[in-house]
């Protein structure tokens, strides 16, 4: 139904670079918005090099569909290598010695006794911290080793011939700390004598992953900010407000918890440093090992074949890239280097607390005179803990004020986490938005039709309206008479198409028909492997089994880090205008052989034909046998969207439906429903276990996880698998999941990401309108133990009161 | 099982005992144990603990810090090994083996991704010591399927997409293909109680639940 409406230049395989800078332009026709709902076809003006418009998905073979797992078979018997299993001729284990006490001066390090210990081969001292906030004025800072600013830090470690002897060595190194006072509650690093976890004011900047906080930010004490948005006059909008719907929220500290943990096997070598490495950013970690030990990118290897979660903390080389390569040049031999469960909740990364009050000022008929957000949650002793983004984004408004606060504390530094600051803001923004429902006697449902613009989410709210689930809901609160009392409530996420440009894939068509594919991408368990199998399977008509993907290896093409759900939004263009540059080379190849020009050949769907009919259709594989080459291939970087002012949010609405056991204050999750939007699914099978995968992760957040520190003496009391409790097989609900295929036009994919979007943004929120809806009681605090239920079922309510 | 005999070529160096054959702290411990059980527990308890420990206490060898020749019994095959005593069969299978299908997560059984089998039984292999395991069958991920030829729930897996990252998958199958060995007709609550201990980070369980039911029906079907 999508057709090119204009004819290519005459070669387009060899015009101008498609960035749009002079280069030649097509109009071409293609689809938008939402089959079934608001399909239709617009017009896009596009670099001429870009292959044909791709139909909706129910036109193509492979794109849209759902083949097996492109490695799923290497993952279920065990063959698939991550970075904890890459075992090197004469590898050495290394382990840290971490700092024990939350906040001193390190005086002296004596690792006389640990160089000493069997099997010991190398030790290492830290002298530059990677992570956390940094000093604007580092001279503040008079110290010879780095402050400890947490319990956990790493300070120096050990590489020894086997794990055990490393960890016996590490014990064995002295460390004389004097100590300094440590704050780890954030309200009491609040007031204003509270110890002073940095001397002067201190910045963290982002990752791929998102994170981190501007510069510049005024900082009082511990405070690090306000970071002040203001739209129009927030004040006038409160004044002129019907309603005004005033709310605090809080969130806890939840710890990524992946199961494989941060770490590296490093190499070194004179001509090469070889790292491989678990990481979201094959790119970020040999940027920064570059950087810190300058060298040249060219002389830094990065391998991830497999990799077992990041969800946003594992970016860059980090302090165990950097020490692990330190010890491998130190020792001549590979150093492996792998945190343990303890420093993974410690020492790598977390989403940041949240305390925010905010305020809704809406019209009679829902509309929103004003939002103000004021916000403060710790990042440890790292920012990030910025959460106005869903109160930004998801609705329209007049006006708009919101002041974000990051509190220092001395834990560890926060890192990117699955859609940084938006559990928490929809968390307080979508039980408010139900609050102001109630407040008009409105329908939630009516409400978000009336105040959010985003034309996926209206098409995914009609969804919700049908659902089976939404009709059972009662539109009376606490309608239960038992104990067990049952609700549902829903909860809109916002995310943005976010994309890294600069990343790129050659595609190769080989003389026996084979083809590949090679791009420095990581495939975190997204399965971006599979969706590029299917890319070159739609061009070539080869099953996707049968294509041969290569990723997680810094010698092909550099790839996207993947953060804030990216990767199938940049990298997949990319490879499908290699692949169809590759297939306009093999047509040129093979059409000497085949006594007639390129311009009368075509593939699709396997066959390659001849327009004058020249022959009958072959098959390709038939067709490559004639190729007057070995093998062709494109390489190819990505091309910016085509139209990014018709820039998107996208997101998802999600419903959740809970048994309130009010006699053991327990809440038990037993349906959710997630209709969400992401472009086009390239793997529709794939994007599904990503959104049950956020769902329960959210579901985790919201009544389970949470990182507990003991203000006594600093530490985290929880820092394992057991006490800090993550949703298991008894805790998952039955989830059904719909995904709104989605058009925007922007890319010869068009495809978006899931990663952000899918559940985890609004779980808290679905099940605490759930609850509401249950009870009659508003529950706005996370996790939502036993202890949080019994203590918001005995309180009166007091935000529907304030005014 | 901690008293297992060796076999006499695998006898721990002399070294490793303590000169005069005193009181060593694993005796002491092990007393200390049946101790507190005799004061604290029923009678009959302390009975089962005091007859154990008279049936073996002739036998128990001890073990100092140095690495020891162990055989393992390992998917079918015999592997000599050397581990030191304190090595848990998770590192034995992984480092010493190289057989890195299993996977170590948490390490102190809160997670399960280390589930092998003994004797067929499901453990945590972070939790049982290699030496523990001289004399039992062990099976891992990669003795599951037998050649090319997948087991059912491994297939089954992958034809649900029940995994992501694929870390906790070599557990997770080992989880569920154990209640299939026992129970060919699981429900989905027999699923989620076989995998209660298995962790998954990127929350694949719908899909696991589903493919294990589905490779239950297989094998049923071809009974």
């Amino acid at each position: 139904m999508a057709t090119d409406t204009t004819h290519l230049v005459p070669d387009p395989l060899f015009a101008a670079a498609a960035d749009g800078s002079g280069a030649p332009q097509k109009t071409v026709s293609m689809p938008i918005g939402v089959p079934g709902f608001t399909l239709h076809e617009e017009q896009r003006t596009i670099p001429a090099s870009q292959p044909p418009v791709l139909p909706v998905n129910k036109d193509l073979d492979y794109i849209g569909k759902s083949p097996e797992r492109w490695d799923g078979h290497a993952k279920v018997t065990g063959r698939a290598r991550y970075t904890a299993d890459v075992q090197l001729p004469g590898m050495l284990y290394a382990s840290f010695v971490n700092a024990t006490v939350p906040h001193a001066k390190i005086l002296s390090i004596d690792t006389s006794a640990a160089e000493s210990s069997p099997g010991v081969k190398g030790v290492h001292v830290i002298e530059t911290l990677l992570g956390g906030a940094v000093l604007r004025n580092p001279a503040l800072d008079v110290s010879k080793y780095p402050i400890v600013r947490y319990a956990g830090q790493p300070v120096a470690a050990v590489a020894a011939t086997t794990p055990q002897a490393a960890d016996d060595a590490a014990a064995k190194v002295k460390v004389q700390y004097e100590a300094l006072p440590f704050v780890v509650d954030m309200d009491k690093a609040r007031e204003a004598n509270a110890p002073q976890v940095f001397p002067g004011p201190a910045d963290q900047a982002g990752t791929a992953g998102g994170g981190g906080s501007a510069r510049g930010i005024p900082q009082t004490g511990n405070v690090h900010g306000p970071s002040v948005k203001k739209h129009g006059d927030a004040e006038q909008g409160f004044k002129d407000a019907h309603v005004v719907v005033d709310t605090h929220h809080y969130t806890q500290v939840q710890t990524h918890s992946a199961l494989e943990t941060h770490g590296v096997v490093a190499d070194w070598k004179p001509e090469l440093l070889t790292v491989y490495a678990s990481t979201q950013g094959i790119a970020s970690v040999r940027e920064e090992l570059a950087a810190y030990f300058h060298l040249p990118k060219s002389q830094v290897r990065v391998i991830t074949e497999y990799m077992g979660g990041g969800f946003g903390a594992k970016f860059g080389g980090g302090n165990q890239g950097v020490v692990a390569a330190a010890l491998s040049r130190k020792t001549g031999a590979p150093v492996r280097l792998m945190l343990n469960r303890q420093e993974e909740h410690l020492s790598v990364g977390n989403r940041p607390s949240s305390d925010q009050h905010l305020r809704i000022g809406a019209t009679k008929d829902g509309d929103i005179t004003a939002i103000q957000l004021i916000s403060y949650g710790t990042a440890g002793c790292g920012t990030g803990a910025g959460c106005a983004g869903p109160a930004t984004n998801l609705y329209k408004w007049a006006a708009l004020h919101t002041e974000e606060n990051d509190v220092f504390i001395n834990a560890g530094p926060a890192a990117a986490f699955r859609a940084p600051g938006h559990p928490q803001g929809a968390f307080a923004l979508e039980q408010s938005i139900d609050d102001l429902a109630g407040r008009l006697s409105m329908d939630p449902i009516v409400l978000r039709d009336r105040i959010d613009e985003n034309p996926v989410r209206r098409v995914q709210r009609q969804i919700v309206r049908e659902s089976a689930i939404w009709k059972s809901r009662s539109a009376r609160s606490n309608a239960d008479a038992g104990p067990i009392k049952r609700g549902i409530g829903l909860s809109q996420s916002v995310w943005y198409r976010h994309l890294n440009l600069k990343c790129g894939a050659e595609v190769r068509v080989h003389k026996d028909g084979s083809v590949e594919v090679l791009s420095a991408v990581q495939d975190i368990g997204s399965g971006i492997k599979t969706v590029l199998a299917q890319i070159l399977a739609e061009q070539f008509g080869v099953p996707p089994a049968k294509v041969s993907v290569k990723v997680g290896d810094s010698n092909y093409p550099v790839g996207p880090n993947s953060g804030g759900s990216v990767t199938t939004a940049s990298l997949t263009p990319a490879v499908r205008d290699a692949a169809w540059q590759a297939s306009q080379k093999f047509l040129s190849s093979i059409a000497p052989a085949l006594g007639t020009p390129p311009s009368d050949l075509s593939l699709s769907h396997g066959m390659v034909s001849s327009a004058s009919g020249k022959f009958k259709p072959v098959s390709f594989r038939v067709a490559a046998a004639k190729m007057n080459t070995d093998e062709v291939s494109a390489q190819v970087m990505r091309t910016p969207d085509y139209d990014p002012s018709k820039y998107d949010t996208y997101g998802g609405v999600d419903v959740a439906e809970v048994a309130v056991d009010t006699e053991t204050g327990r809440i038990h999750v037993k349906r959710v429903l997630a209709v969400h939007d992401c472009g086009r699914p390239m793997n529709p099978n794939q994007v599904i276990s990503q959104i049950c995968g956020g769902v329960i992760q959210g579901i985790s957040y919201t009544l389970f996880e949470h990182r507990l520190l003991d203000p006594n003496h600093g530490l985290m009391v929880n820092p394992d698998l057991d006490r800090y409790k993550i949703a298991g097989a008894y805790e998952v609900p039955e989830i059904e999941v719909q995904l709104t295929e989605s058009y925007i036009g922007q890319s010869s994919t068009d495809a978006s990401g899931i990663g952000e979007a899918a559940g985890i943004i609004s779980a808290g929120a679905a099940i605490g309108n759930a609850f509401y809806n249950a009870t009659g009681v508003r529950i706005r605090q996370l996790p939502m133990t036993p202890a949080v239920v019994f203590a918001a079922l005995n309180q009166p309510q007091q935000s529907m009161e304030a005014i | 099982m901690s008293d297992q005999k060796l076999p006499p070529n695998e006898q721990p160096p002399k070294s490793a005992s303590p000169p005069g054959g005193g009181i060593t702290r694993r005796g002491f411990l092990k007393g200390a144990g049946v101790t507190a059980a005799g004061t604290a527990l029923l009678e009959g308890v302390q009975s089962f603990h005091s007859q154990a420990l008279a049936a073996t206490h002739s036998d128990v060898k001890e073990y100092g810090t140095e690495p020891v020749a162990i055989q393992l019994h390992i998917n079918g095959k015999e592997r000599t090994l050397s581990v030191e005593p304190r090595t848990t069969l998770a590192d034995a299978l992984r480092i010493q083996a190289g057989m890195t299908g299993t996977k170590v997560s948490c390490d102190r059984g809160a997670c399960s991704s280390c589930t092998v089998w003994l004797d067929k039984v499901p453990v945590n292999s972070c939790m049982t010591l290699a030496l523990d395991a001289v004399g039992h069958h062990v099976t891992t991920i990669e003795g599951l399927s037998s050649g090319d030829q997948l087991h059912p729930v491994q297939v089954a897996f992958v034809r649900h997409d029940a995994m992501q990252c694929g870390f906790c998958t070599p557990g997770m199958v080992m989880s569920c293909a154990s209640l299939l060995e026992n129970n060919p007709h699981p429900t989905e609550a027999d699923v989620r109680y076989a995998v209660s201990g298995n962790i998954c980070r990127c929350g694949t369980y719908p899909k696991v639940f589903a493919a294990t039911l589905d490779a239950a029906n297989q094998m049923t079907r071809k009974a």
